[in-house]
């Protein structure tokens, strides 16, 4: 009997293992966001933008490879849950049975790192939507990876450059507890070493918690001359509003994970004030004329918002993946990969210059996978209920 | 008798043996390491909840001192990584026990509550002692495993290591019951104060297997490590220990066969899922794919309460009565 | 200090009121079926998603509060009926599991129907925090003190006085002389799901103008719930509130004095030790408690 279940299962088995046809001339970009789970609020805005790719490319017949002719593309997309184990197999899929030409993956930080050894080992190029600087360093150890987000210590930089033009010299620094807090936390100890500024109070918080009175009171008890926040979803506005309900007067400085509409939309008046830095996109009306990234932000403002889809620097990161892989793949005919095909995609991955995308300018290198710099970033204030370019000048 | 029952062992040996060839799709074998690898661990929870009658709600807090054993032990220790697993399993299983000894005066859901905290704590641990553990963000950079001069680098070596680990771990869960043990197990199970009466000694023989179920999960975590290259929180908190219990009930408790196929079933029903829903319902992503898999969950238990082993076997044999009644 | 441990301890409350109401909903499944409901949280999250869905038809806030937490009863009733009640004579872990396979499949759909941010509800009546003594309360953490304080009295008289839920606590308290008094435990069964349902729901829906809905929120407040469900010994009602009150009031005292971290650990540890020296509870009955999962 358990023998039957036994031959049952493996017939399950084969039925599932077969893999479901591959090649056609046709491009192929294998997409791995976490579209469920705990890191859900970047899949999600990253898989709606893949689809509007997908269906942009589709009605204009797709790329145009070497030869002049247009050829499809099919954006494979897959949600990894927010755990490396989906990742790891979503990407090994992507690759051994779909044939994909590029693989773009995944949404958050230990996801994206756990993949690397599966692309470098395949010599497939992989280009990450997550911020952490190791998924690009060491560099000599990451030859077929690639990312579009600017890195954590980007956003340090921009955040110690306005504490020095203050003049605070004691700060209180609040994290989410998970990987994207505990990274971004440490970009800001490694910018703060030798400034002289001193981090007061440090503590941290559960993404899911209802009550963050206790940090915050302790915060305020410390002396901090401003509020440090490195959070994401639900628990950076509640921080934000219960900083307010407990009378915060104290600057709040956030990272770059509140760049969404709903953080307005849900902190209310508590986010007056607040101040973080972001690439370019939240405030694209706002730059002058003569700034090169304005158009290409305003075109994919165009392309992607509506009223009920705000703009969302995660689909930017993921646009930005998708557009440089674009303009790689063009560079090579279609249909199933070769060796030779890889390589050539990673080398015109490495070789994008100056172009505009949503994160920054991008300008790729065999040292530098990612190819922004900190003047992709910005300071930003939110006033009046919306987001307002806060240059140096301003402050 | 005998004979027949060898027969079939060699045949479904082989059978796991030439699987490899037939399903040659690299992320298919990295499917069926994890069913090997969930295998190991849920033949543990089975022989502790199905056999011994204890539920535990936090075995993936020594799937994950395993894990994390091999992980620090060879990542900064530079240890080689069997001598980790080794020392792995002895401190799981050293810590089963110590924990153990109180909560296993504790009864039924009481027990199940006692295991969940302890499940969570370990958890927070791993979170909190980040020197030791990586914190949130865990230790990437797990060099593969190397076992008896060979080096488990490729799928398709560690699909046979994985696989011979369940095997291994359903020969010793099968010794463990046919025992001296496992005899005091099923006496406790039915009565525990029948079995004291009869001079079984219920308090070591629970807290042994309390200790062999946690070793059997540390065996798990520590194939786990090895296979991803990378260990972090989230892998080992309170939603895997119920993913355990789930297999091991949806194979089945009454057997300990319904370890490794609950173990294969819900690990081969989250990947059909996501490769078939797409193909089924247009549009179709992440969101739709966890729906469906809580429905067929629920379905699942509603027509084959006893779990897959039971179920498919009695439906089977419903089968074969039911030709037998047509011919007759 | 002292003024530091009134504020933590009266924002305890209003979180532990929440986790009383889940708590409750626990409480009342198992007494008469012997089920631990894994989806308990999602009926909270269902309650403050549906009011929040309800909320462009301009239906004035009691209405559609009451429309909500209907809407969710209905859903309880419609687990009950669909996946407990085909499976009721299967053993009490298959009808754990396929409460997991409800949790799982609700969640889905929460994601499926709202995504992943989190919405925001106004409160109930605008206007600034409460002061009580030294310590501050929001609006809305009055109400959450409130609507718990006034269901509680509204259970006690529904079970010590009510025919139907004296009929529930004597399926409790012995089901196979209840059954043979003639009362139907799988109509019982629809009961205990359809009120659980129900009051989980009220949870979401105070909780959610102070702390934002979202599909996920169900997940951390279900475990909470059940852990004071536990810490009340599972059977007893009034121990489960204590319990619920206690496990937040330790949580927040522990975030307070010690550090955030260590909030859940200083939890779950004080639970593991209340375990260890009085396994049934603070108020569960003597001796080695209900039989086994």
């Amino acid at each position: 009997m358990g023998a039957r279940v036994f031959v049952m299962l493996w017939a399950l088995i084969l039925v599932l293992g077969v893999p479901l046809g591959a090649g056609a001339q046709e491009y192929r970009i294998g997409f791995v966001a976490a579209i469920t789970g705990p890191a859900s609020s970047l899949g999600v805005p990253e898989r709606d933008l893949a689809q509007l790719v997908q269906k942009e490319w589709d009605a204009k017949g797709g790329i145009t490879g070497p030869d002049g002719k247009r050829y499809p593309v099919k954006i494979i997309i897959h949600d990894d849950e927010s755990k490396a184990d989906t990742t790891v197999r979503s990407v090994k899929k992507l690759i051994g049975e779909d044939k994909v030409h590029v693989v773009i993956a995944s949404s958050q930080s230990p996801t994206s790192l756990a993949v690397i050894p599966v692309a470098t080992e395949a010599a497939v190029p992989l280009i990450s939507m997550a911020s952490s600087h190791a998924i690009v360093t060491p560099i000599k150890e990451r030859f077929w990876i690639f990312k579009t987000p600017q890195s954590n210590i980007h956003v340090a930089l921009h955040q110690v450059k306005y504490l020095k033009a203050k003049g605070l010299k004691k700060v209180a620094s609040l994290y989410v507890n998970d990987a994207f807090g505990d990274d971004s936390r440490r970009g800001l100890a490694q910018v703060l070493q030798g400034t002289g500024i001193e981090v007061a109070y440090e503590d941290k918080f559960e993404q899911r918690d209802t009550d963050m009175t206790p940090q915050l009171t302790k915060a305020k008890a410390s002396g901090a001359q401003a509020l440090i926040i490195h959070a994401i979803g639900p628990s950076s506005v509640l921080i934000t509003r219960q900083a307010k309900d407990l009378g915060l007067t104290l600057p709040i400085v956030h990272n770059h994970g509140i760049g969404t509409k709903f953080f307005i939309q849900q902190s209310g008046p508590a986010a007056e004030g607040v101040i973080f830095p972001i690439g370019k996109l939240l405030v694209a009306e706002q730059l002058p004329d003569a700034d090169p990234q304005k158009k290409a932000l305003l075109d994919f403002v165009r392309f992607y918002e509506t009223p009920q889809r705000p703009r969302s620097t995660f689909a930017g990161h993921a646009w930005d993946a998708l557009q440089i892989a674009g303009m790689a793949l063009g560079k090579v005919a279609p249909g199933t990969p070769t060796k030779e095909t890889y390589a050539r995609i990673r080398d015109g991955i490495e070789g994008v210059k100056n172009f505009a995308g949503t994160g920054g300018i991008f300008n790729m290198s065999a040292e530098d996978h990612v190819g922004l710099d900190e003047r992709s970033m910005v300071l930003v204030r939110i006033e009046g209920g919306d987001w307002k370019h806060f240059p140096p000048e301003k402050w | 008798m005998r004979g027949g029952v060898a027969l079939r062992v060699i045949a479904a040996c082989a059978a796991l043996a030439a699987l490899p060839l037939v399903v040659r799709t690299p992320s298919y074998l990295d499917v069926l390491i994890y069913c090997g690898i969930y295998s190991v661990v849920t033949t543990g929870l089975c022989l502790l909840t199905g056999y011994a009658g204890q539920v535990s709600l936090g075995q993936a807090a020594f799937y994950g001192l395993g894990a994390y054993a091999s992980a620090i032990l060879t990542t900064k220790a530079g240890l080689p990584g069997g001598l980790a697993l080794v020392l792995g399993l002895v401190v799981t299983a050293a810590a089963a026990y110590l924990i153990g000894i109180p909560i296993l005066k504790l009864r039924g859901h009481y027990l199940a509550m006692a295991t969940l905290a302890f499940g969570i704590l370990m958890y927070l641990a791993f979170v909190e002692f980040r020197d030791l553990t990586g914190g949130p963000s865990g230790i990437p950079g797990i060099p593969a495993l190397s076992l008896f001069g060979v080096r488990f680098d490729t799928d398709l070596k560690r699909y046979y290591l994985t696989t011979g680990a369940a095997l291994l771990t359903l020969v010793v869960a099968r010794n463990v019951i046919d025992s001296r043990i496992g005899r005091a197990l099923r006496a406790l199970h039915g009565s525990e104060i029948a079995a004291e009466t009869l001079g079984v000694d219920t308090t070591r023989a629970k807290l042994q297997v309390f200790a062999l179920s946690a070793a059997m999960a540390s065996l798990g975590g520590s194939l786990y490590a090895h296979h991803l290259g990378l260990v972090s929180p989230p892998a080992f908190g309170f939603v895997v220990s119920v993913e355990f219990l789930v297999m091991a009930a949806v194979g089945g408790l009454a057997s300990i066969w319904g370890a490794p196929f609950g173990a294969a079933g819900i690990t081969i029903l989250s990947e059909g899922i996501r490769r078939l829903m797409p193909l089924l319902l247009s549009g179709a992503s992440g969101e739709h794919e966890v729906i469906a898999y809580g429905i067929i969950l629920v379905l699942i238990m509603i027509f084959m309460p006893e779990g897959l082993v039971a179920g498919v076997g009695a439906a089977i044999r419903a089968g074969r009565r039911a030709g037998a009644a047509s011919r007759g | 200090m002292v003024d530091q441990l009134l504020q933590l301890s009266l924002s305890g409350l209003a979180t532990g009121s929440i986790y009383a109401l889940i708590a409750l909903g626990f409480v009342t499944i198992y007494n008469v079926t012997g089920i631990i409901n894994f989806a308990q949280g999602e009926f909270a999250m269902l309650g403050a998603m549906v009011l929040i869905a309800l909320g462009p038809l301009g239906l004035p806030l009691p209405l559609t509060i009451a429309a909500a937490v209907g809407l969710v009863t209905l859903v309880g009733a419609g687990m009950e009926r669909l996946t407990i009640h085909p499976a009721r004579r299967a053993s009490t872990v298959t009808l754990i599991i396929i409460t997991i396979g409800v949790d799982i499949a609700l969640r889905g759909l929460g994601l499926l129907l709202w995504g992943t941010d989190p919405y925001p509800i106004a409160p109930f009546t605008p206007g600034p925090p409460v002061r009580v003594g030294a310590a501050v309360i929001t609006r809305q953490g009055l109400w959450i003190l409130g609507t718990t304080a006034a269901l509680l009295v509204v259970l006690w008289l529904f079970f010590m006085y009510s025919y139907r839920g004296k009929v529930l606590r004597a399926c409790a308290i012995n089901p196979l002389s209840a059954r043979l008094s003639g009362i139907r435990p799988d109509r019982m069964s629809l009961v205990a799901f359809s009120l659980s349902a129900g009051l989980g729901a009220i949870g979401g829906i105070v909780m959610a103008p102070v702390t934002l809905a979202s599909y996920d929120m169900g997940l951390s407040l279900g475990l909470r719930g059940f852990v004071a469900a536990i810490m009340g010994g599972l059977t007893n009602p009034a121990g489960a509130v204590v319990g619920a009150l206690l496990l937040a009031v330790l949580e927040n005292i522990a975030a307070g004095v010690f550090r955030a971290a260590y909030k859940e650990a200083v939890a779950f540890l004080v639970l593991f030790l209340i375990l260890l020296v009085r396994p049934q509870g603070i108020f569960g009955p003597g001796g080695a408690g209900r039989g086994g999962l």
